[in-house]
């Protein structure tokens, strides 16, 4: 079947598509975005994370044809994503990432150190200053729902961090580096206001 | 495989009067990971989510109609003073990402002995709203857990909503796992002090075959509570009378050892459960809501 629905601000369609077919799976594998990670395909460990219709979910739960007509975001376009809610709204006519840019999407810049060089939303740039990437499997869900918590509770306790993450999964870092990141994003988006 | 999406509920009944075979999905936390898994194959896929009406609620008099795709997350946030219980159970399902998918129709849909919905449910007291081309009948939430995931569903209907009644007193959940969050239960616990009635009502998750209440314990409670005039003086709960209720509460269970725990270790969680969740509610029904309550309302 052919599933019509929006990402990262872009129409896009995608063909042949399996009717038991996940979100997950048309993403990476039909669209060409492996940003977001394929791991337990059960919904235990959040690495597939997306927002549909602006909610976080595992994208491997959602069945690709309820997602017609529906908008996704994934983490290649959080970056503008971020910048143009900064911006109150889609000030230009071209919104969004298109499907090329998000393809090519890569927090290298200049530097792939300090991610210089490269537009990153507040949450991708408070992750590299923090740490809070090992091997980097994890942090594409972790920086989606993090960014949402942000967006929905912009000054989060810990208590509040820990319950918005407690649907990622991360076996490298052992959560404080990735803790210390979005309390670092939380202090310079409270700055900046 | 073929995916069927109808954009009404008079549509979704006349494709699964067409398909029986027909699985429903709706947020797809349970049925996309058995798909996921090649457990399952269905012939048609059901999707429920462009049918606006199964995501709202309305909030009567006397119960909640609780539509069957509301998300657990608008639960926890809109409905916790009407569902206490409900709000708490739904507060411990999965993850952030799951509950904003799942809902309660799902739960009953699978009637999996340990969802996390079912002890709620069972101690606020419900009718499950379900319909075909046939009609709408409602179904008693005790007459709905008809065997492990088995319910009473015929081929022909979908679940529309679930009823459930107002708390007109304390209610409380609990829940052993191995950790907080992203854990099935494995026991559960659901308390509800009916002040009104002068009854109490219970609901044990994964310690059956199906979800189940102990009605022996609320029946022992309930003459307790009268004789002692308990609902009256709002004293404190004989330590005696909550290891006699937690006795029975335990005594209702008919466990099976698994990965998750053991059948006694089941028994004795229950237990504590009980005993814990008895306490919780009945402290705060002697509190400053005591007055509030035996007026009649949740205040």
């Amino acid at each position: 079947m052919r599933v019509n629905f929006t990402v990262n601000g872009r129409p896009q369609e995608a063909d042949d598509v399996w009717e038991g077919e996940s979100l997950l799976y048309v993403l990476r594998e039909r669209l060409g975005l492996p940003g977001s990670k394929n791991a337990c395909e059960q919904g235990e460990c959040g690495s597939c994370t997306v927002r549909l219709d602006g909610v976080p979910v595992c994208s491997c739960l959602v069945a690709a044809g309820q997602v017609e007509g529906r908008e996704v975001v994934t983490v290649e376009g959080l970056a503008d994503y971020a910048r143009q809610r900064a911006e109150g709204g889609c000030t230009t006519g071209a919104c969004g990432t298109s499907l090329q840019n998000a393809q090519q999407w890569e927090a290298k810049g200049t530097d792939s150190q300090t991610g210089e060089g490269t537009e990153l939303s507040p949450i991708q740039q408070a992750f590299i200053d923090a740490g809070a990437v090992q091997c980097g499997f994890c942090t594409p869900g972790l920086l989606v729902a993090a960014d949402e918590m942000l967006e929905r509770n912009p000054n989060p306790t810990d208590a509040d961090i820990r319950e918005a993450l407690s649907g990622n999964l991360c076996r490298c870092t052992g959560y404080e580096k990735i803790m210390d990141a979005v309390r670092l994003a939380a202090a310079r988006q409270s700055e900046e206001v | 495989m073929d995916f069927l999406r109808p954009a009404s509920w008079e549509e979704a009944l006349a494709a699964k009067a067409e398909h029986p075979t027909a699985v429903p999905i709706a947020g797809g936390t349970d049925v996309m990971v058995e798909i996921n898994f090649d457990h399952r194959r269905p012939e048609y896929l059901m999707d429920l989510n462009r049918i606006g009406e199964l995501s709202e609620w309305e909030v009567g008099e006397e119960s909640v109609r609780l539509g069957a795709s509301v998300p657990y997350t608008k639960i926890m946030e809109h409905l916790r003073a009407e569902l206490p219980g409900l709000a708490l159970a739904s507060h411990t399902v999965a993850s952030p990402q799951i509950r904003n998918r799942g809902g309660v129709g799902g739960n009953l849909g699978t009637a999996s002995p340990a969802g996390d919905a079912h002890p709620a449910l069972l101690a606020a007291g419900a009718e499950v709203e379900v319909e075909s081309v046939r009609g709408s009948r409602r179904i008693p939430i005790d007459a709905f857990y008809t065997g492990v995931k088995r319910n009473a569903l015929a081929a022909d209907e979908l679940i529309r909503a679930v009823h459930v009644k107002k708390a007109d007193g304390p209610q409380q959940f609990s829940k052993v796992g191995t950790r907080n969050a992203m854990v099935i239960a494995v026991c559960a616990f659901g308390l509800a002090l009916h002040p009104e009635t002068r009854t109490v009502r219970t609901g044990i998750g994964s310690a059956a075959p199906t979800p189940v209440r102990a009605k022996a314990a609320e029946e022992f409670l309930n003459a307790a509570l009268e004789e002692g005039g308990f609902w009256d003086n709002g004293k404190i709960i004989t330590p005696s009378v909550a290891k006699q209720f937690a006795d029975l509460c335990s005594a209702a269970c008919n466990p099976i050892d698994d990965v998750r725990g053991t059948a006694s270790y089941r028994r004795h969680a229950v237990g504590v459960m009980a005993r814990r969740t008895l306490t919780w509610t009945w402290e705060s029904y002697r509190g400053a809501g005591r007055t509030a309550y035996r007026k009649g309302g949740a205040a």
